[in-house]
């Protein structure tokens, strides 16, 4: 994007094309988190509107209502700002940004496709809960900072539940990064190429119950019912925002339904193929040309634009083949949403010691069951449903001990291969994994027989 | 057009300064702030901060780890009990000036060492090239957990006794770190459990078995029981509340 | 200057040392126990900073710590937890059976 920006500017390596690429880069993310937010809340009360017998919003925007959410936002820009007198001034105003900025900086590491990602972090599924789990000040704050009784209620109950689901919900997520031997979610997304049953939730048992543990866990990490007890109207008011209005009661929910979009895009990565869909139309037309197994390739490179033009550089079947990804994945993402209204209309809401007995003493002991399941069936080599597309796990791994195999074999003749430490992940191609022997033996069954 | 062709290749100073500002600059708003929860909010700030800068340094793991352990788990630990304790006069408490004067001095003298210190020895204070291609591979992850699995595959070419022993790996730490942790969190659970009443009991069976879960798991399910500790101890169980006397 | 030099150890040091210093003269003069923590904290990421740096390739390709560094780095981020944690439960201890938080008020064993 910077290379293209200068490349069309005719400045090369400016801080132009780099600033650029940032702001599009960000405005983009912006609109996910903001016109999504205004599509899953007409979303939401369409669904809850047909759960419960009603027709919904049908008035603004036509004859299913779908401007409504825009009008309300007008309303809430218009409304007076109102901060109550015990509240500590500056917390109170400075606690829906907490929010939304958490939630907003998550989608920096969250592929959208091969490619279309704000910034390549090797270790984005951590970086994506760890922002995503900063959420949690927000409501925090907000609660201690009302200086109401029932925002501190909503803020504990908040603290108390987020922090005890995010141990079932890291457990969930180390199972896929366990199977696909990284945490790059770029590269389990394009793992998980191809059809329908390539997608990491069919690969054994264990792995569908991990999935079902990790959207629950994610349900209640995002603070959505049934486990909203922050802002359990029935007991306290209204909870953590009882005392906000206007603008910043709704940078709440801008923030909630964006973490929604967030945690059911990283179970479709995760679990259900990502930016790849049920078919894969693009492989088989063959746009997405060879960059499956290139994570980092561009698909505009300066350099074949100086020497053989603007067209021959850019190529069009992979871009084509990112937005078909793109699409995809946003359209995996909106059914996860819906699912979790789904739920959420469906299901009464817990009361506080139930929430906490369903993380202690069903989802934490399930997690485990599934990250322990999963680690056995890899262990053992067990039949899998998945063929995971350029899969390097083996040789990954083969890679990362196979100089260590050679000195403790050769011992004494350690300057051939060994001390040229292979680099993987870096040479990605397919000729060098071959120089390494490659074996289907799994790295744990490798290094119990050596140790 | 001649302002926006200007090269420059500097966006790690860029980034280092936004950062380390913010890092430095919110340490000194929970030193200079009287309001513990506000301090407790500039904390999360400069830490966040603190993980940013190991995300320039290359530390991509770590800066993850920080922001998942540290700043949400442990902050957010820190925070609830702020809220538990934050009473109207334990929200504001003022120092001593006396020892405000004599932790500048000593503070002050001490920063001036470390500072001399950093930029005393010339190979600190250099900088070196650096090749992309090479700092790209120090960012995987992968090495990171064989390390703690006691594989170092950064050091296959060395040798040596500690080496060939398989004594370069971290193994050993992780499993003292991990009965640590058990016994961390044992004491915890003993240091914040409730004060033993009559009527306490009652579902004292399936208050072990929750214990006995949350020791077997992380840290951070401490403050689920320190929770129900504490709402225990305000509402009816507090011996020293005088309503509960009866 | 610093804009448009390059940044090497020394001032990752630097941003260290300042947090060291900050949380040092936080525990010295916070008179809340949870603020002395917090000083505690402080001074735990000024060190890890120490550590990120010097494993740092990014920094010092020759003669970094490399994984040393940042492995210490987490094993001080994992201690760091598990250190607040038996904290948090003294300190709320201390509250429950005094109420206070005012560690200068913490003086029974006073000979």
């Amino acid at each position: 994007m910077a290379d293209f920006v200068n490349y069309i500017l005719n400045i090369e390596g400016s801080w132009f094309g780099y600033v650029v690429a940032a702001l599009v880069a960000a405005v983009l993310i912006l609109h996910v988190v903001a016109v999504g937010a205004l599509l899953f809340i007409w979303m939401e009360r369409k669904i809850s509107g047909r759960i419960q017998d009603r027709l919904g919003p049908t008035r603004v925007g036509g004859k299913f209502g779908w401007l409504q959410t825009l009008a309300d936002g007008i309303k809430l820009i218009a409304k007076e700002d109102v901060t109550p007198d015990l509240a500590d001034k500056f917390l109170f105003k400075i606690a829906p940004y907490v929010g939304l900025a958490a939630s907003y900086a998550a989608f920096i590491a969250l592929p959208f496709a091969d490619g279309v990602v704000g910034l390549h972090i090797n270790t984005a599924v951590f970086f994506v809960l760890a922002v995503l789990g900063l959420e949690v000040f927000s409501v925090i704050l907000a609660g201690y900072a009302s200086g109401s009784k029932w925002s501190l209620f909503g803020a504990m109950r908040e603290a108390a539940q987020v922090v005890s689901y995010e141990v079932p919900l890291g457990m969930c997520v180390v199972v896929p990064v366990m199977i696909c031997g990284t945490m790059n979610l770029t590269t389990i997304a394009n793992m998980q190429a191809g059809f329908l049953t390539n997608w990491l939730v069919f690969n054994d048992p264990f792995t569908f119950l991990t999935a079902i543990v990790y959207f629950t866990c994610a349900t209640a990490g995002v603070n959505r019912a049934p486990f909203d007890l922050a802002e359990a109207e029935s007991e306290l008011v209204a909870g953590f925002h009882t005392e906000y209005s206007g603008l910043r009661w709704s940078l709440f929910f801008m923030a909630e339904y964006s973490s929604m979009f967030i945690v059911s895009a990283l179970a479709s990565i995760l679990f259900f193929g990502g930016p790849h869909g049920p078919i894969p139309v693009t492989e088989i037309l063959g746009f997405a040309g060879d960059s499956l197994g290139n994570p980092g390739m561009e698909a505009f490179s300066e350099e074949t634009a100086k020497n053989d033009g603007f067209f021959a550089a850019t190529q069009f079947g992979l871009i084509l083949s990112r937005i078909i990804g793109v699409v995809n994945l946003l359209i995996k993402g909106c059914i996860g949403v819906t699912v979790m209204m789904w739920v959420r209309w469906s299901f009464p809401r817990l009361r506080i010691d139930q929430v906490m007995t369903m993380c202690l003493k069903y989802c934490v002991p399930l997690a485990a069951i599934g990250f322990l399941g999963a680690t056995t069936w890899q262990a053992l080599d067990l039949p899998t449903g998945t063929t995971l597309t350029g899969s390097h796990r083996y040789e990954y791994h083969e890679l990362w001990t196979a100089g260590l195999k050679d000195k403790v074999l050769l011992d004494q003749d350690e300057t051939a291969d060994s001390s040229e430490a292979p680099i993987p992940h870096e040479n990605d191609t397919q000729t060098e994994v071959n120089k390494v022997p490659l074996k289907t033996v799994p790295v744990s069954v490798l290094k119990g027989g050596e140790r | 057009m001649d302002l926006i062709a200007v090269a420059w290749p500097y966006w790690h100073q860029f980034f280092f300064i936004i950062f380390a500002a913010t890092a430095v600059g919110f340490g000194f708003g929970v030193l200079l702030s009287k309001n513990v929860v506000r301090m407790a909010f500039y904390l999360v700030l400069s830490l966040g901060s603190t993980a940013g800068l190991f995300f320039l340094a290359g530390a991509e793991f770590v800066g993850a780890m920080q922001l998942m352990i540290y700043v949400g788990g442990t902050l957010v630990l820190l925070i609830f009990g702020v809220m538990l304790t934050a009473q109207k006069d334990f929200i504001n408490m003022d120092t001593h000036t006396q020892d405000w004067i004599l932790a500048t001095i000593v503070g002050g003298s001490l920063l001036m060492v470390l500072l001399f210190a950093a930029f005393g020895a010339d190979d600190w204070s250099t900088p070196q090239d650096i090749n992309d291609a090479q700092v790209e591979a120090t960012k995987e992850a992968t090495p990171l957990g064989l390390a703690l699995t006691g594989i170092r595959v950064d050091k296959l070419g060395d040798s040596g006794d500690a080496v060939d022993d398989g004594k370069s790996g971290y193994l050993m730490p992780f499993i003292i770190v991990s009965i640590h942790l058990l016994v961390v969190l044992i004491g915890a659970a003993y240091m914040a459990r409730t004060k033993k009443l009559s009527h306490a009991t009652d579902d004292k069976s399936s208050r072990a078995k929750l214990m006995l879960f949350k020791m077997e798991h992380e840290s951070e399910q401490l403050e689920e029981e320190t929770y129900v500790v504490t709402h225990r101890g305000k509402s009816a169980l507090n011996p020293l509340d005088p309503q509960n006397e009866n | 200057m610093l804009l448009i030099g390059t940044v090497s150890v020394s001032w990752y040091l630097a941003v260290g040392a300042v947090l060291f210093v900050l949380g040092a003269v936080c525990m010295a003069t916070k008179r809340n126990l949870l603020g002395v923590l917090m000083g505690v904290e402080l001074v735990l990421n000024g060190a890890n900073m120490n550590f990120i740096a010097f494993g740092s390739k990014v920094l010092r390709p020759e003669g970094s710590l490399g994984l040393d560094g940042q492995l210490i780095a987490l094993f001080v981020i994992v201690l760091a937890a598990a250190e607040a944690a038996v904290a948090l439960a003294i300190a709320l201890n201390f509250y429950n059976n005094h109420n206070t938080v005012d560690v200068d008020r913490a003086n029974e064993l006073n000979g």
